[in-house]
């Protein structure tokens, strides 16, 4: 456990619920980030804006990250083949499955929803089981 | 609307704080037989202790409702593809949109996939509106 970052991982995900606090209590909305990403391609076009502004900050964040704290990670060996598969897999099911880590965890276990207790129990089980394929078995 | 700008910011910044736009680390987490790292337990932890403390007051406020509460297969066949997809990146969908700033060639193609994979749940039967 050389890697475990208890502080900081701590403080980061103190600073992700504020912000879901924030864009209920402002904007009456969850912020499912696959909810928000899905949402902007929905038809019939409807409530995009807050949508984009959400995204710009989420990016804008990444790009503010890297110019004063730390450097863009770097990972070797991801083939984008993979890449592919996993994006695929992450945007059909986050979008039968009506949420992901944000709206499903975040979100959804602080409203005490059973439904998604539920999905958290699921999408975690499988990515741990998967993980092990990838790094172990494959 | 500023709020929606400031949200995103705050969000992302937590995110790379924690670590969990880092998939790397993010893997460390989900393969328990590694070298195991559980400091995303503490990102989720920290994170519900805030909602928990905060959502049910606004939502009591703000008279929210959702709809959704049935706990059936989209739901489980959904967080099962979604979690498989997980566990071959180390990238949700969060992470993944902030990643987009490291410019680099998989943050890209995993994006682009993802919206594909949600137009593509169109021909699922019951796909939500969400």
């Amino acid at each position: 456990m050389a890697n475990f970052t208890p502080v900081a991982s701590l403080i980061g995900g103190v600073l992700i619920g504020l912000a879901s606090v924030w864009l209920l209590a402002a904007n009456g909305r969850i912020a499912g980030i696959s909810g928000i990403l899905h949402g902007l391609f929905a038809q019939p076009p409807g409530d995009r804006s807050w949508r984009v502004l959400f995204i710009t900050g989420l990016v804008a964040a990444g790009f503010a990250w890297h110019a004063f704290v730390a450097p863009a990670p770097v990972r070797e060996g991801f083939g984008l083949g993979w890449a592919a598969a996993a994006g695929l897999l992450v945007g059909f099911g986050t979008r039968i499955g009506g949420g992901c880590t944000s709206g499903h965890g975040v979100c959804g276990l602080g409203r005490f929803s059973l439904r998604s207790l539920v999905a958290v129990m699921v999408f975690m089980g499988a990515g741990m089981a998967t993980a092990y394929v990838m790094r172990h078995v494959l | 609307m500023i709020h929606a700008l400031g949200a995103g910011l705050l969000f992302g910044v937590g995110l790379w704080l924690s670590g969990m736009a880092n998939p790397r680390k993010v893997l460390d987490f989900l393969d328990v037989t590694g070298n195991w790292d559980p400091s995303l337990l503490l990102v989720m932890g920290g994170a519900v202790a805030v909602t928990a403390a905060f959502f049910r007051p606004i939502i009591r406020k703000k008279q929210l409702s959702f709809d959704k509460t049935a706990v059936d297969l989209p739901l489980v066949a959904g967080a099962a593809l979604f979690g498989i997809g997980w566990g071959i990146g180390g990238y949700c969908p969060g992470p993944a949109i902030t990643a987009l700033s490291n410019l680099s060639a998989e943050a890209f193609v995993f994006v682009a996939t993802m919206v594909a994979g949600g137009l593509l749940a169109r021909i699922w039967p019951s796909s939500p509106g969400r």
